[in-house]
């Protein structure tokens, strides 16, 4: 993959010093973002070097004191707004109890509803190029968090990045089956093809994945944010298979999601008890930070449902 | 727990209330009607609420049925 396009003053003024391998990245911390849209993509791009690095620049980036400088300010500004957003306090009681009515009382807009009735194919496609940014890494972020955790909850969300991994076969690995699935829809399917096209509520549920999965501080939240995203999973993927199928999309980009009925149904209940569950017990503390990580996978998929379907109703 | 301690025994089977039975390892689970599976997973969940398309497994179908109604 090559660097982003840059989308402001910030983002022009590091890609650039990116690429050209530049000494000193003063410029860059001297520059504001323009928008939201600006930092976030820098903010994506920073954090892509820790993961897969881009083809056009130097892989010794990664640790450079600067840019770690500008990342600490941007992922500062950036964990601010989401916990402003977050206006719920961590509800009381049996706490796998607590967490699955917390999602199931949150009332947000549904892509997958949409795509199952309503979307026409070219909508459908728009969709996976969208998702593609997250999916062609599927629970890589989460990965970040292991050894950041107590035995029994590490145990625990072992089993279940295991199955998301394959279970050791990487044409089950799910990053793996969606990438066939677009390359069988006839898009693209190297990582990171679609990031130019991407809107801002896209970059910021990546970031906020890399984000909570980057700090041992944010350890909860990053397992509530897996657990919310497991619990609003097996459904809406019945529906998105579904509305696949009517529109007549390929086999494989439909298994993907039929893939997720099944593993999702499992992975929500270990996500919140097993995982969550342990870690809760083991550190009560962070039993705020783990809401946090919920409202925001929430609040994060309802802020991308609400712009698409809007641009889709226009 | 303190990670040097032992933890308790880990189970083979988890019921989950109102929800799926979670089942780990390798095993074959016969369907209501008679069909067979057997599992492809470290862990499965397999239906209890009677209502899930994709038999013998869960399917969350679950959490959209009536509560007097759920295992």
């Amino acid at each position: 993959m090559l660097i982003p396009k840059g989308r402001g003053a910030l983002s022009d003024t590091v890609f650039e010093l990116m690429r050209t391998d530049a000494s000193s990245f003063a410029p860059a911390l001297r520059t504001l973002a323009d928008h939201d849209e600006d930092l976030h993509i820098t903010l994506w791009a920073l954090y892509e070097l820790h993961y897969r690095g881009f083809e056009d620049v130097s892989d010794d980036l990664e640790w450079h004191p600067e840019l770690m400088d500008l990342r600490r300010s941007l992922e500062n500004t950036f964990e601010q707004t989401l916990r402003d957003r977050c206006d719920e306090s961590a509800p009381e009681g049996d706490f796998a109890e607590a967490m699955f009515a917390a999602v199931a009382d949150h009332d947000g807009p549904s892509l997958a509803a949409f795509i199952h009735r309503e979307a026409t194919a070219e909508q459908a496609l728009e969709l996976l190029r969208m998702r593609s940014i997250y999916h062609l890494k599927e629970s890589d972020p989460t990965t970040w968090v292991i050894p950041r955790l107590p035995n029994t909850t590490k145990a625990a969300l072992m089993e279940l990045q295991f199955d998301e991994y394959g279970c050791g076969d990487p044409n089950r690995l799910h990053a793996g089956l969606f990438a066939r699935g677009m390359n069988r829809s006839g898009l693209r399917s190297e990582y990171g093809a679609y990031i130019d096209d991407v809107p801002l509520e896209v970059l910021e549920q990546n970031n906020a994945m890399s984000l909570f999965g980057l700090h041992r501080r944010l350890r909860g939240a990053a397992l509530g944010h897996l657990a919310a995203f497991e619990i609003t999973s097996s459904i809406p993927s019945r529906k998105m298979a579904q509305g696949l199928s009517r529109l007549g999309l390929p086999a494989e980009m439909i298994g993907y999601y039929d893939e997720h009925v099944e593993a999702d149904a499992v992975h929500e209940q270990l996500a919140v008890r097993t995982i969550c569950g342990s870690l809760v017990e083991e550190e009560p503390g962070l039993r705020d930070d783990i809401f946090f990580g919920v409202f925001s996978c929430l609040d994060l998929e309802d802020r991308f449902a609400n712009r698409l379907l809007a641009e889709w109703a226009a | 727990m303190i990670d040097g301690d032992a933890a308790p025994q880990q189970p083979d089977i988890i019921l989950c209330p109102g929800g799926p039975m979670l089942l780990r390892g390798d095993h074959v689970v016969q369907s209501p009607d008679g069909t067979s599976a057997r599992t492809t997973r470290p862990v499965s969940a397999v239906c209890r609420c009677g209502k899930s398309a994709s038999q013998p497994w869960c399917d969350g179908t679950h959490k959209v049925i009536p509560r007097k109604d759920l295992p």
